[in-house]
């Protein structure tokens, strides 16, 4: 494999031909923003939190979805990027209706801590209040389309890592939301194999362990890691090692 | 002079507030640099005039909040939204989410439906306020100056802000220090 | 099929020809006044006058002029009648006779008709689009003929390189280097597109040429296949068209039994087949990587580009995607060279530019012009300007992708380059007139509000952006805005602009944007002073508490 030399904010750094500047960016010790993006599952630059300036390209690119090239020079954290992401966050934080004080992942939420993170004080937009409701129809899980941000990891990792297939996206716009099956209860789902790895997956409060209170849900993504790491590189690792 | 300080409770549950009384020895630190002229703490009935900052604490659930917060902000020079519900509307605003009419519902549900005597809806005029039909954050009334969210924000973050307007720097707060919840 | 078998029919199609040609309106906008009763009671009438020799009465495509119809065009009279009934039919027979019509005429050789220059729309309201032995007299299928036996693939590249044919889908990309790149993306299965899904509101180009001519267009894809090494084909239509996908249909099947669809094409080594994929209903399966995910069969949402899908593209195969208006220009390429076509137009924008002339506006229909006719031409001498005399105020063009043009810039020539100079766009050809009663603000809302109602939800920035520009741009409207309210909205338009994911969020801003540009007066109008307190955030932010 080929190595690219590029610069991302100043550091040269080389990277294998094929990575995507989000894992140069990340083995070189800078850190994008992300927020659909989940290790171990396909990118699909959703989000874009994690556009970057790319010297040369008049569009900011997702660094989930970019592959290096030799010469690239990237800015990662510049002024405007900075106020278009907290825009972004601003903008979901509007769009549903997110009340960290009451919600099971207060302290372990990724769309809290990219708030506090990216100096979001406050949402200038009015917030839409829309009213949208929680499936508690499954034995084990529950889904609050409240705290949706719609990032699709759940979509992915039922799809791609369990293959069950139950999670899709149904709707449009402002309208799109997470469905089980052919848009059923998540507890009469026929496909739903119960394994749990949305759950695991969700960046936010939308999906939760039932039994769950406010600030309870803490998630272990080496579940994940442990079942994307025994797949691609045919090693069983455990959280111990 | 010492600086001239309110605070206030609007919608929401005094968290704010029992926080604030958390700053513990800073409190005497601050007595000796503010005068606390208008406080759900202090027996002051008027808002006062001239009024340098003042703290906010809650949503602006209903008319009599309306009234008040206009009249802060003509007589305040620096307006902080103090915790969450200041900051984004927060739990007080979860009936926003039903839409028209919300006001009524949650009223229903308060004082008919779940009453075990004698139930019936606060009504009084000019001493029971009328809801809004709309649970607002401050900033979406007036301008506000600064932001200390959490809920309630920590007693930490209450003298990090504080302690940075007393020190006559523009107030800035980082990272977890913002944080929501 | 060889080519004798070709010219054969051509000739014994020239050779039916009768003395007197009625052509009757038969696409979409005339049947929806009844020229399918028309057209009855006009063979009828010809029965009856036992004319049935030396009068043909032929449904045919759009006749452009789309506010009079029904249209029936009689020849070599020259006589052009509007808004004919199945009542006042009979007697445009009779005035064949030397009677008197009862329908009303209007003057074929009049500004809208004259000024025109019909390369795409050459045989709209003249073949009959149901039968392709109509189009084959026009000589249809020769310049497929001459590509398969007479050119290599690079050859017909190369061609379409020199035309100078830009794409007609609204960007503007050069057609020739995108045939090029497929051409050279490596892999035995590769797909042509025809993007059939136009969406804009005011927008009916594509509908029309389809219902109209639909041969040209399935040439036009049998010659890019060849061109780019293709065997399989796609249109995919919305299924708001049902009468172009009825006739695509029919077309498709002929020209599959006569065998220039299929396999071995003229007796050559060449197979290509085309399918029809129907949209359900979403504007963003317009946008070229939506639209193959939805050929796939999966959600219609886009993803990020690159790769484009000329490298990787449908089933991950390289893929070429033209809109209708661009494949229908390139049988008439291929028959009289690349020079013609790049004779006609201006220095970068070569040929014609079909638009939808729709909106405040006399004449409403269906233009083609060279590129480089200026606006003025097209609104005030075509178009006969707003009715009732009012005074034009602008010009949208580009949909919902695009802008508004204001009156002192109708001497813009229309090419690419000049109106994306005025923060619009060429677009797909919709264009639409206002005049002084058009509030600009509610024209922004509309378009907002119908990017809103269309953005597929998979970025945040499309998604909840827009909701959030059409808050505020509601809030403009109910005087309950601020300064600070516009300024939110700018701030939002840039960010939105280059965030989102792809051309339906990064354009979503546009009319806004065009708007604010040359109305902003109109924006202010609707402001209220800060209701926020007379110490605001300005000065009393700069304080700090010192004492």
């Amino acid at each position: 494999m080929a190595a690219k030399t590029l610069t991302i904010d100043g550091k040269q750094i080389s990277a294998e031909e094929g990575a995507t500047v989000l894992q140069a960016a990340d083995e070189a010790g800078v850190k994008i923003p992300t927020l659909c993006h989940l290790d171990g599952v396909y990118d699909v630059g959703a989000c874009r939190l994690c556009l970057v300036e790319i010297a040369g390209v008049p569009k900011l690119l997702p660094a989930c979805t970019t592959q290096v090239a030799e010469g690239m020079v990237i800015h990662t954290d510049s002024e405007r990027l900075r106020k278009y992401r907290r825009m972004t966050l601003e903008l979901l934080f509007a769009e549903r209706n997110h009340v960290c004080a009451v919600c099971v992942a207060n302290g372990h939420c990724e769309l809290q801590s990219l708030a506090y993170n990216q100096g979001m004080d406050h949402v200038r937009y009015e917030y839409n209040f829309p009213k949208w409701s929680v499936d508690n129809t499954h034995r084990l899980f529950g889904m609050d389309h409240n705290r949706c941000i719609l990032c699709t990891r759940c979509v992915r990792v039922c799809w791609h890592i369990e293959g069950a297939g139950t999670k899709n996206v149904a709707g449009r716009g402002g309208k799109a939301h997470i469905i089980s099956d052919l848009n059923m209860s998540w507890g009469q789902s026929y496909s739903c194999t119960e394994c749990g790895k949305c759950v695991q997956a969700c960046p936010t409060g939308a999906l939760f362990h039932k039994g769950s209170t406010a600030a309870e849900m803490e998630r272990d993504r080496t579940r994940l890691e442990f079942l994307v790491t025994a797949r691609e590189k045919k090693q069983w690792i455990t959280g111990e090692e | 002079m010492k600086v001239r300080l309110a605070t206030v409770w609007f919608g929401g549950c005094a968290g704010c507030h029992m926080s604030f009384l958390d700053l513990d020895e800073f409190l005497i630190d601050l007595a000796e640099k503010v005068e606390l002229v208008y406080s759900p703490v202090v027996d002051v009935k008027e808002y006062p005039e001239d009024v340098d900052v003042c703290l906010i604490e809650g949503a602006i659930c209903n008319e009599d909040n309306l009234e008040l917060l206009h009249k802060i902000r003509q007589r305040t020079k620096v307006l902080v939204s103090f915790g969450d519900c200041a900051v984004t509307a927060n739990v007080p605003a979860i009936r926003n989410q039903l839409g028209l009419g919300n006001a009524e519902s949650v009223l229903q549900v308060a004082y008919i439906d779940n009453a075990q005597h004698n139930p019936c809806l606060p009504k009084e005029d000019g001493i029971v306020p009328p809801l809004l039909k709309k649970v607002l954050p401050v900033h979406e009334v007036v301008n506000v100056e600064h932001f200390l969210p959490g809920c309630p924000p920590p007693a930490d973050r209450i003298k990090a802000l504080v302690g940075q307007m007393l020190a006559g720097v523009e107030p800035k707060l980082e990272g977890a220090q913002l944080k929501f919840g | 099929m060889i080519l004798n078998d070709l010219l054969q029919i051509k000739d014994q199609e020239r050779a039916a020809r009768k003395k007197t040609t009625l052509r009757c309106c038969m696409a979409a906008g005339c049947m929806s006044s009844d020229s399918k009763g028309v057209k009855e009671q006009l063979e009828k009438a010809v029965a009856d006058a036992g004319l049935q020799d030396t009068v043909e009465v032929r449904g045919v495509g759009c006749m452009k002029l789309c506010c009079e119809g029904p249209l029936v065009q009689a020849d070599p009279q020259n006589a052009l009648y509007i808004k004919v009934t199945s009542e006042n039919a009979p007697s445009i027979i009779a005035a064949l006779k030397g009677g008197k019509a009862e329908a009303a005429q209007t003057d074929p050789d009049a500004a809208f008709f004259k000024k025109q220059l019909s390369i795409v729309l050459a045989n709209s309201g003249v073949v009959d689009p149901d039968r392709i032995e109509s189009y084959i007299a026009l000589d249809g299928y020769q310049a497929l003929h001459e590509v398969l036996h007479e050119m290599t693939p690079k050859d017909v590249v190369d061609t379409m390189v020199n035309s100078g044919l830009r794409g007609r889908g609204g960007a503007g990309f050069p057609t020739g280097l995108k045939w090029g790149t497929v051409a050279k993306s490596p892999g035995a299965k590769k797909y042509v597109i025809c993007n059939a899904d136009e969406g804009d509101p005011g927008a009916f180009m594509d509908r029309s040429v389809l219902e109209s001519d639909p041969h040209a267009v399935l040439e036009g894809m049998a010659i890019a296949a060849y061109a780019v090494g293709a065997d399989q084909g796609f249109i995919y239509v919305r299924a708001e068209y049902p009468l172009a996908i009825t006739r695509l249909q029919t077309a498709i099947k002929q020209a599959k039994q006569l065998g220039v669809l299929g396999s071995g094409i003229f007796e050559s080594p060449f197979n290509f087949t085309i399918d029809i994929r129907i949209g359900a209903g979403a504007f963003v399966c317009g946008e070229e990587t939506a639209l193959m995910a939805s050929v796939e069969g999966k959600r219609g949402t886009p993803r990020p580009r690159p790769p484009f899908p000329a490298e990787s593209g449908l089933f991950g195969c390289p893929t070429l995607i033209n809109n209708v208006e661009t494949f229908a220009n390139v049988p008439a390429i291929y028959r009289n060279g690349a020079e013609w076509f790049a004779g006609i137009g201006t220095e970068k924008s070569k040929g014609t530019k079909v638009f939808a002339l729709a909106g405040k506006i006399k004449n409403t229909g269906l233009i083609e012009v060279p590129m480089g006719t200026p606006l003025r031409t097209i609104v005030e001498e075509m178009g006969g300007g707003a009715p009732g005399g009012a005074k034009i105020k602008a010009v949208q063009t580009g949909g919902p992708s695009g802008g508004c043009i204001p009156s002192q810039h109708l001497d813009t020539p229309v090419d690419y380059e000049s109106l994306g100079k005025l923060g619009s766009i060429m677009g797909s050809g919709g264009m639409i007139v206002m005049d002084e009663s058009t509030r600009m603000v509610d024209v922004a809302r509309f378009f907002m509000e119908f990017c809103m109602d269309e953005s597929c939800g998979k970025c945040i920035p499309c998604r909840a952006g827009t909701v959030q520009m059409h808050n505020l741009l509601e809030k403009i409207l109910d005087r309950r805005a601020t300064p600070r309210d516009l300024l939110k909205l700018e701030e939002l338009c840039d960010m939105v602009k280059n965030t989102s994911l792809c051309g339906l969020g990064q354009t979503a801003p546009n009319p806004t944007l065009s708007t604010l540009r040359f109305f902003r007066n109109e924006y202010e109008e609707l402001l209220q002073p800060e209701a926020h307190g007379p110490k605001g955030n300005g000065e009393a932010k700069k304080q700090t508490l010192t004492t």
